[in-house]
């Protein structure tokens, strides 16, 4: 009997500190599996968030460093052009890239660096106790909507990805979801085509990951994925943006 | 025939796996874990009726060996051998 499946070498064989059914855990192994595939653990520098994500650096088994809140791309800036050699990536939620870290993200992508960018968007603040992030989706309830998210009082949910995608030193932009195991492989491809775009300096990729918070959501695992298929991808449709 | 092993001091019983599950394999442990969840276990043989929340029923059989499970697991607790 062969083993088909197992746990990938680059991610550490340790308990997480998610809540149950969050997302989190399935990025996690994928940008693993994919640094195993690509056979870049060598190579690769991680930078982690402030945010859910703060103790990646825990879970891989790589070279990572942290960031202040929102300054992930600019610390990934730093260590790309100092080792132009190592492969660099970050991966920053909703409130870290699109809030706090907007000025970074635009200013880094609109140079065009040769990096590459994992964006969990999970609608919500989750670190924080589930406050309202500039992708909260309209009337979705929050600790600080809690009677959903109005236009007249918060705007519109941002779509960052879009915004990005117009900048001509942007490479590659693709969102994708987690809320079931084909979409999870269809993630898997579109985080390696990133990724092997820094490889073959073609320059800056984002990948956008549609991921569940069931915690704040206030569902069970299974009914957040069901969400996400059925209300968020209708604000955030899935597929290549550029 | 293919099986799959359940790390259940990590799982924390989200129960995704459960409802990917084309065959109605897995389901939710009697004993709870260090963790104080109840976890999910592997039987051979088909322990639900129909899928969680959805008409229809499973197809007959034992583990494909497909990696649903595995896939959608967000804690990296199961192993799939086939």
């Amino acid at each position: 009997m062969e083993k088909v499946f197992s746990h990938p070498k680059s991610l550490r064989n340790v308990s997480t500190h998610y809540c149950a059914g969050c997302g989190h855990g399935i990025a996690h192994r994928l940008i693993a599996e994919i640094v195993d595939e690509l056979g870049i653990r060598e190579r690769v520098i991680g930078v982690a968030p402030v945010g859910c994500a703060v103790i990646a650096y825990d879970y891989w088994d790589f070279d990572c460093s942290e960031a202040a809140h929102g300054r992930a791309l600019a610390v990934a800036t730093g260590i790309k052009r100092v080792r132009p050699q190592n492969i660099v990536f970050t991966y920053q939620g909703d409130g870290d890239l699109a809030a706090i870290g907007t000025n970074e993200t635009i200013h880094a992508a609109n140079r065009g660096e040769n990096v590459t960018v994992i964006f969990i968007n999970n609608a919500v603040y989750g670190m924080t106790g589930g406050q309202m992030a500039p992708t909260t989706l309209l009337g979705q309830k929050t600790t600080t909507t809690p009677l959903g998210r109005e236009i007249k009082l918060h705007g519109y949910p941002l779509k960052i990805s879009e915004m990005l995608a117009l900048l001509p030193a942007v490479k590659y932009i693709e969102r994708v979801s987690l809320h079931s195991p084909p979409e999870i492989i269809k993630a898997k491809e579109a985080i390696k085509l990133a990724f092997q775009n820094q490889i073959d300096n073609i320059g800056f990729s984002l990948v956008e990951i549609l991921s569940p918070c069931p915690t704040y959501w206030d569902m069970p695992p299974k009914k957040a994925l069901d969400w996400i298929k059925e209300v968020m991808m209708k604000e955030f449709p899935i597929g290549r943006i550029k | 025939m293919a099986k799959i092993i359940i790390d259940r001091e990590k799982c924390k019983g989200c129960l995704l796996c459960v409802s990917f599950c084309p065959k109605g394999l897995i389901s939710v442990d009697k004993d709870l874990n260090r963790r104080g969840v109840k976890p999910v276990k592997f039987s051979p043989r088909p322990v639900l009726r129909s899928p969680q929340g959805e008409g229809g029923s499973f197809s007959k059989g034992g583990c494909l060996g497909c990696a649903m499970c595995a896939i959608i697991c967000p804690d990296c607790c199961i192993e799939v051998y086939k």
